[in-house]
């Protein structure tokens, strides 16, 4: 490709080191060598050359734990090595949050930056208090500022409002991207400034991946379905449990889990041949977890059947629902059973590699998942001979950058593929194109351990728990007004109030106001859906949504209009722009339920503009704008973008005239 | 692509390259530069100038080597492989290496993958057509096609690209030495000749006349005192100007036809101000795939100046011959009545199809999407004549390379840019640079000369000044000009005017210079001229 | 000696669309269908010679069984498929799309057929509130994803913001970019390959970009001016068209287009003459052109000031 290159200063040698790291040396002159001898009569491009694009993520993220920004000089560099424009670069590297095209305003590189969480749990659990309490200690969101006197040595800091970083049973959360460390990314929580100082510091909790821990300080709050032996006591808990390893297998050894019994399911998927798994599957009658329901076995059998090769399983660990961390936990904790889950995926749907694709807010489950991988190669769980039979399947773990998008499952290709994460039309769907254009799967990571469940007790056993649209268990994350957040793990068919009560209910006793069922892009559901079963069916017979399992409960003191203001702002900031119904309708949706709602404490905005004609006017422009964006987006985000505010209005808990009803389609398919 | 940066030359041609190569197509370039093209390709041969004919051989043996040759193709449609086999036999891997210096892995490689493919197709420009044996390096390449049968098939094929909108369309007219419209031939054709003869009312001679270059040789020679030159500026356009400027300045007569006042048209005795053909009047023009389309009057030309059709038949009234007053399309009609590979295309048909690719014999036919199916005929009466193998040999460049003479200059083309740039100069674009004498990084350092120095540049023809850019496409003692901007750098007075005698083009390709730096008086000149012309 | 090759012949497949029975080659789209059966469908990203990216979703369609609208400029047709235009989902989805179009970007130099289907539709910007003012020059460049301002909800945002004027050749205004990716995809992979643009940033502050918003002259460009054939909006034109709008002597109605061919290499390329007072005020390509596809080089859209200038100097 005929690239030019338009920086004006060249990478400098350690962002060349950054990417040389991961991509090995440059080959020749022409892909930003030295020039030697034999570059001067021959030069490799084309297919091969474009073909290594789908690095560039991988690459940009090495850059940006070296260097704190990705730098023309570097980006050229990028483009060269990898055959990938400038411009494309740049529009990639300008697509996640977690990338930064500016240097760090204080001249001082590499920068730090702290992402704390103010998503939907955290609010609740107290975040404006602390976003204000960051800003008395760092300085106003945003700015970069040079500590003096509070234990940092030399580098800029800067904090900000994060979404959701998936810790939500621990009431507050947040990132820290250390450009030029050792750990350049590291999760905090709960947080408070001096924890920050602390971590910066260094003198707080080991960063990155504490290996060898037998019991994984997982949550400093757990529920009794989570981390606690009293699990199979648990409400409704049968024969099936997603958890019944969580904090019983020490997450680094492959020992430990193979004393509980793993591997073993992978081993009874070799006996049963790829059908054989795919038929348990559909026994099983398994629905995706992730948030859209589809039936699992559906897309195995569509990769599996289809004759192009290669094909590739993906294992979506893109968690990013607001107010849900299931996934981390599983990983965190279980991650050997994801590596021998995403196996047997790949074995049942004919694909020799899996990708297993992973938030980048998550690096301690990253770590120890890379461990596991690595542990599993080395033992031949991965390799050209599984488990010594004739079956090739490797894992490549891949992290996303900041970006919620990444969840949907054609976003999620194309940000496998190196692109920014916008989602496909569909068709054709991933079975048919999927990554680089061939067959593909996509699931979850409860999906995924479903699977190994599905082995253990066989589809039928499976089937027969919970109801006969909704079988298995399924996990909830609890969070909110309760006095023990955490993951649980139920039956389905466990009614609203079975969960809360499980948790602790309402706590301190206080009046229940409304439940967000499903994350952001769920649901708000009032107290007379307390006896609402929480199955597929059940949910989508009241309007609601099961979505990714969030229970975010929210007593009489909780004001709803903050938190829709924070849930419209994460839509606006998640939108990836591709389509006009989410691009414009997320925008208006903020602006709508800013006039409704009014200035939120901690948020600009000067006195409360008066509604345009009247709450009317304005609940009627509410329902054509959620029409368009649920009707005509091109994926999940946009569709259910507008599913929470449309709740809140129906229960009263905003614009308190609302009388439309009459949406179509509302099912809601999560991304 | 083989000597062709359609990336630059033919932008539009290489959209569908380009989306050969999005649905999945293989890209090979030989060229001496790695040019915008070449970056595309999956691999680049970076030949010596002038070395094709032994890359093209060594080929050609591997492909006979390999037993990858289309062998019931050759002996159905082809002669002569017997003494063209042994001809290749002597160019081994090893020897196209030392020639080209492409190592022999990649030529093999490119043997294999042209050999193998469903469907291949070889495009060429100038880099094959601009030496003094273009006519046998254009035969090398077609050697290849006849080798693997990629000719004369949907999506196979030969590809040269025509560098004006109208060279195609000139010879169609019968433009060249030896055909008549329609490649009738002039010699062999007795009955073209006579239907020519009839329509006219005069005997047509039997007899091929001067090509461009043999014109100029019968300038020198005397012979030739008077010219008539149509949208034509050889004073810059030729190889060695001072040269083509003095031989054009002694003839007795030259009358120059333009649309503007060009270098040529300066040393005219007569100068006639025609119409831009293809936006002042109608016609016709013929691209480079063969497709003859319809140009159209948008615009009034300038006062004073004449559509060429009344200019050149108002010359023939003074001369004592009345030809009427024809329109476009009734010029067009007669030459429908005289080419039979014409004969299908009236103006109407023109412009419903949006251009028709020759031959269109009659009104049935929508014209001919490639050329040579009949080889692949199974009846050998609808077959025809088998295609030759042509025996060529590797001649290398005339200007050859010494101690005094030890750089290699190629010339090429810019995109923003086309040919002497009396036309492209005019326009405003951000893309302009002005001349440089491109260095590889090696010989600019060597020469101490940093980029916008001032160098002067030798041939054994003459000297000029330019200012240098280093350039990392080059290798070791390969240096790139262009020729668009005579006015500042006179290019062509560097390259060498011997032609190719069977197609008449001059080496442009291939110069032998000597790079210094420019004396401080010599910079200034430079400077000076420069900028006086951006005034 | 003649050889004519032809497309093998395609199947059929049989759709309804609005009750009434179409029949069109397999692979043809249900935009085609319903152009086809000379059904208006609105389009905007939509262009016969890009491949659909279907971003727009202002020709959107109800197909029966469908959970949403698809859209029609990328959905093959099937065999069966029971297709609405005219429902009330339809019309609501795309009177939104241009709605949200219209008032947060300036549309005013959309084509005819834009403002048509903006006045048919029944298009009410102005229920958003009053527009938020422009942005800052490199304001909206510099915004990062993830992050912006909230807002108070007294005006609507939009992307106004002044106009990048960088170069000779043509201009940018991003005022009225509606983001419709064709000029990325006329200057990427489906045609000019130059990339020099691309999709930067995301959400609202989704913006077509050079790589760190440098200036044209500064990026891949080379002007090659596919981007402005295949803009939509009026956001990307010649500089000289530009100047002649703003001095208020552009004048279409007094424009003739007249079809030839460039004058410079030897691909043919079919070029319009847009000419207004004897004088060539912009070239175009026709898109069903089998040579260009409605694209041309630098030199084809650009380089006809040679002729000019002669009629100048008379």
């Amino acid at each position: 490709m005929d690239l030019r290159l338009t920086a004006k200063a060249a990478a400098t040698d350690a962002e060349r080191a950054a990417v040389d790291e991961v991509l090995g040396p440059p080959p020749s002159q022409w892909e930003g060598g030295a020039r030697r001898a034999q570059d001067a009569h021959q030069a490799f491009g084309g297919h091969a050359a474009r073909g290594r694009r789908h690095q560039l993520i991988t690459v940009l993220h090495a850059i940006q734990d070296k260097a704190g920004w990705i730098s023309p000089g570097a980006l050229d560099y990028v483009a060269e090595r990898l055959t990938v424009p400038p411009a494309e670069a740049f529009g990639v590297a300008s697509f996640y949050a977690m990338f930064r095209t500016v240097p760090p305003a204080t001249g001082l590189s590499p920068g730090t930056v702290v992402h704390v969480c103010d998503d939907v749990a955290c609010q609740v659990a107290g975040a404006e208090a602390l976003c204000a309490e960051m800003t008395r200690r760092f300085g106003p969101e945003g700015a970069d500022r040079v500590p003096t006197g509070n234990g940092f040595h030399g580098a800029g800091v800067t904090w900000q409002r994060s979404p959701c970083l998936g810790k939500c049973d621990l009431g507050s959360a947040a990132l820290i991207q250390r450009a030029g460390t050792a750990a350049p990314r590291r999760d905090l929580a709960p947080v408070t400034p001096d924890a920050v100082r602390d971590a910066l510091a260094g003198s707080g909790p080991a960063a990155g991946v504490p290996l060898g821990v037998l019991v994984p300080q997982l949550s400093s709050r757990t529920g009794p379905g989570f981390a606690s032996p009293d699990i199979a006591a648990s409400p409704g808990s049968g024969p099936v449990s997603l958890l019944r390893r969580v904090g019983r297998v020490d997450p680094a050894s492959l020992g430990s889990y193979r004393a509980a019994g793993g591997y073993e399911m992978l081993r009874r998927a070799l006996r049963l041949g790829p059908q054989g798994v795919i038929r348990e599957v559909r026994d099983a009658k398994l629905a995706g977890r992730g948030g859209a329901a589809f039936p699992t076995h559906i897309k195995w059998d569509a990769v599996a059947a289809n004759p192009v090769r290669p094909k590739y399983v993906v294992c979506n660990a893109d968690e990013s629902e607001p107010g849900t961390f299931k996934d981390r936990v599983l990983m965190e904790a279980d991650p050997y059973a994801l590596v021998e889950a995403l196996t047997v995926m790949g074995y049942a749907c004919g694909a020799e590699q899996g990708y297993l694709y992973i938030r980048g807010e998550y690096p301690t489950a990253e770590g120890r998942l890379a461990h596991a991988v690595a542990m599993a190669r080395e033992h031949g769980f991965l390799g050209p001979r599984v488990m010594g039979e004739s079956f090739a399947f490797d894992i490549e773990i891949r992290r996303g950058a900041g970006a919620y998008i990444a969840g949907e499952e054609t976003a999620l290709i194309n940000s496998l593929e190196g692109k920014r994460a916008e989602p496909r039309n569909k068709p054709p769907f991933p079975a048919q194109s999927g990554l680089f254009g061939q067959p593909t799967a996509v699931n979850n990571v409860e999906t995924l351990l479903s699977v190994l469940e599905i082995l253990r007790v066989g589809g039928p056993a499976y089937a027969a728990v919970g109801t006969p649209g909704s079988t298995g268990t399924r996990l909830f994350c609890l969070s909110g007004c309760v006095p023990a957040p955490g993951l649980y793990e139920y039956d389905f068919g466990v009614t609203l109030r079975t969960v809360i009560d499980g948790a602790g209910g309402v706590a301190g006793g206080r009046p229940l106001q409304a439940v967000l069922l499903g994350g952001a892009a769920g649901v708000f559901v009032g107290p007379q859906a307390l006896d609402m079963p929480l199955t597929y069916e059940g949910t989508r017979a009241a309007g609601a949504t099961l979505g990714s399992g969030v229970v975010l409960v929210l007593d009489d003191t909780v004001s709803v209009p903050a938190l829709l203001r924070r849930i419209t702002r994460f839509f606006r900031d998640e939108s990836c722009g591709q389509c006009v119904p989410c691009r414009v309708g997320t925008v208006r949706q903020e602006e709508l339920v800013a006039r409704l709602a009014g200035p939120v404490s901690g948020e600009p905005g000067s006195g409360k503009p008066a509604p345009l004609g009247s709450v009317a006017a304005e609940l009627a422009l509410l329902k054509d704008i959620g029409y368009v964006t649920r009707d005509a987006s091109i994926c999940g985000l946009g569709q259910t973008a507008l599913s929470a505010v449309e709740s809140a209005v129906k229960l009263g808990l905003i614009g308190t005239d609302f009388t439309g009803t009459d949406f179509p389609g509302t099912d809601s398919q999560g991304v | 692509m083989w000597g062709s940066n359609a990336r630059e030359a033919h932008p539009i041609f290489f959209h569908h390259v380009l989306k050969g190569i999005r649905n999945g197509a293989k890209m090979y370039a030989v060229d001496p530069r790695r040019s915008s093209t070449a970056k595309w390709a999956d691999a680049w041969l970076g030949i010596h100038v002038g070395s094709d004919i032994s890359l093209a051989n060594a080929i050609a043996n591997e492909i006979i080597a390999a037993g990858l040759v289309d062998e019931e193709f050759i002996r159905r449609a082809t002669v002569n492989f017997e003494a063209y086999r042994e001809a290749v036999a002597r160019y081994p891997l090893e020897r196209a290496e030392r020639d080209s210096g492409v190592p022999r892995e990649l030529i093999r490689q490119l043997a294999h993958d042209y050999a193998k493919a469903d469907r291949a197709q070889i495009c060429w420009t100038l880099g094959i057509t601009e030496h003094h044996n273009a006519a046998d390096n254009v035969l090398a390449l077609i050697n290849l096609s006849l080798l693997t049968g990629h000719v004369g098939k949907y999506g196979s094929g030969l590809v040269p690209l025509r560098g004006q909108n109208n060279v195609q369309g000139g010879g169609d007219m019968g433009a060249i030495p030896n055909k008549l419209a329609g490649f009738q031939d002039i010699e062999l054709d007795e009955a073209a000749r006579n239907r020519f003869g009839a329509k006219y009312g005069v005997p047509v001679p039997g007899k091929k006349g001067y090509h461009l270059s043999q014109m100029f040789d019968a300038m020198e020679r005397g012979e030739l005192t008077c010219a008539y030159v149509i949208g034509e500026n050889p004073v810059s356009s030729e190889a060695d100007t001072h040269h083509t400027r003095k031989l054009l300045e002694g003839l007795d007569c030259l009358v120059v036809q333009d649309i503007v006042m060009t270098e040529t048209a300066k040393v005219a005795d007569v100068v006639l101000p025609g119409t831009a053909s293809w936006c002042e009047s109608e016609g016709t023009v013929t691209n480079s795939e063969r497709r003859v389309q319809r140009v159209r009057k948008a615009v009034d030309p300038p006062a004073g100046a004449r559509d060429d059709i009344w200019i050149i038949g108002e010359l023939a009234r003074r001369l004592g011959y009345d030809w009427g007053d024809p329109t476009a399309e009734d010029l067009w009609n007669e030459v429908r009545e005289l080419s039979p590979m014409h004969r299908g295309m009236s103006f109407e048909k023109l412009e419903r199809l949006g251009g028709i690719q020759w031959p269109c014999p009659d009104e049935e036919s929508q014209g001919t999407l490639f050329l040579h199916a009949r080889l692949w005929e199974e009846d050998p009466a609808r077959r025809g004549a088998p295609a030759p193998f042509h025996v060529v040999e590797q001649d290398d460049p005339l200007d050859t390379l010494t101690a005094e003479y030890p750089i290699r200059l190629t010339t090429g083309r810019r995109l923003d840019s086309y040919n002497t740039g009396a036309a492209s100069n005019l326009y405003v674009t951000p893309l302009r640079q002005p001349e440089t004498l491109n260095l590889s990084p090696e010989d600019a350092a060597a020469l101490g000369l940093a980029d916008d120095e001032i160098a002067r540049v030798t041939s054994r023809r003459g000297s000029i000044t330019a200012p240098v850019r280093a350039d990392g496409t080059l290798r070791e003692g390969l240096a790139f000009m262009t020729l668009h901007f005579p006015e500042q750098v006179e290019t062509n007075i560097l390259t060498l005017d011997t032609w190719d005698p069977k197609s008449g083009t001059a080496e442009f390709k291939a110069t032998a210079i000597r790079v210094e730096r420019a004396t401080p008086e010599e910079a200034a000149a430079f400077w000076e001229r420069t900028t006086s012309l951006e005034v | 000696m003649t050889s004519v090759f032809l497309e093998t012949p395609r199947r059929l497949v049989d759709v309804e669309i609005d009750g009434q029975a179409v029949r069109v080659p397999e692979g043809a789209t249900l935009l085609d269908a319903c152009r086809a059966r000379g059904i208006d469908t609105p389009t905007l990203c939509y262009l016969e010679n890009l491949t659909p990216v279907n971003v727009c979703r202002v020709c959107v369609v109800e197909v029966e069984g469908s959970r949403t609208l698809v859209p029609s400029c990328s959905r093959t047709a099937e065999a069966g498929m029971n297709v609405h235009t005219d429902s009330e989902r339809v019309r609501t989805s795309r009177k939104m799309v241009l709605e949200f179009l219209a008032s947060s970007a300036d549309v005013s130099l959309a084509s005819a057929d834009v403002r048509r289907w903006i006045a048919s539709y029944g298009v009410d910007p102005s229920r958003y509130g009053s527009p938020a003012p422009d942005a800052g020059a490199g304001e909206r460049d510099a915004a990062r994803p993830g992050e912006h301002h909230a807002p108070a909800g007294d005006a609507a945002a939009t992307v106004g913001q002044p106009v990048k004027v960088d170069n000779e050749a043509y201009v940018r205004d991003y005022s009225r970019c509606i983001l419709c990716y064709k000029c990325v995809e006329a200057c990427g992979e489906d045609a000019q390959h130059t990339f020099a643009i691309a999709v930067a940033g995301r959400g609202f502050e989704a913006r077509i970009s050079t790589e760190y918003d440098v200036t044209l002259p500064d990026s891949a460009c080379v002007y090659c001016g596919n981007c402005i054939g295949v803009c939509p909006t009026g956001a990307l034109m010649p500089l000289s068209e530009y100047a002649m709008r703003q001095a208020g002597t552009w004048d279409e109605s007094r424009q003739t287009v007249t079809s030839t061919i460039c004058p410079y290499c030897g691909v043919g390329c079919n070029v319009d003459l847009h000419v207004q007072d004897n004088t060539i005020v912009k070239v175009t390509s026709p898109l069903d052109s089998e040579v260009t596809h409605g694209h041309l080089c630098v030199k084809g859209r650009f380089g006809f000031e040679f002729v000019q200038r002669r009629r100048r100097e008379e």
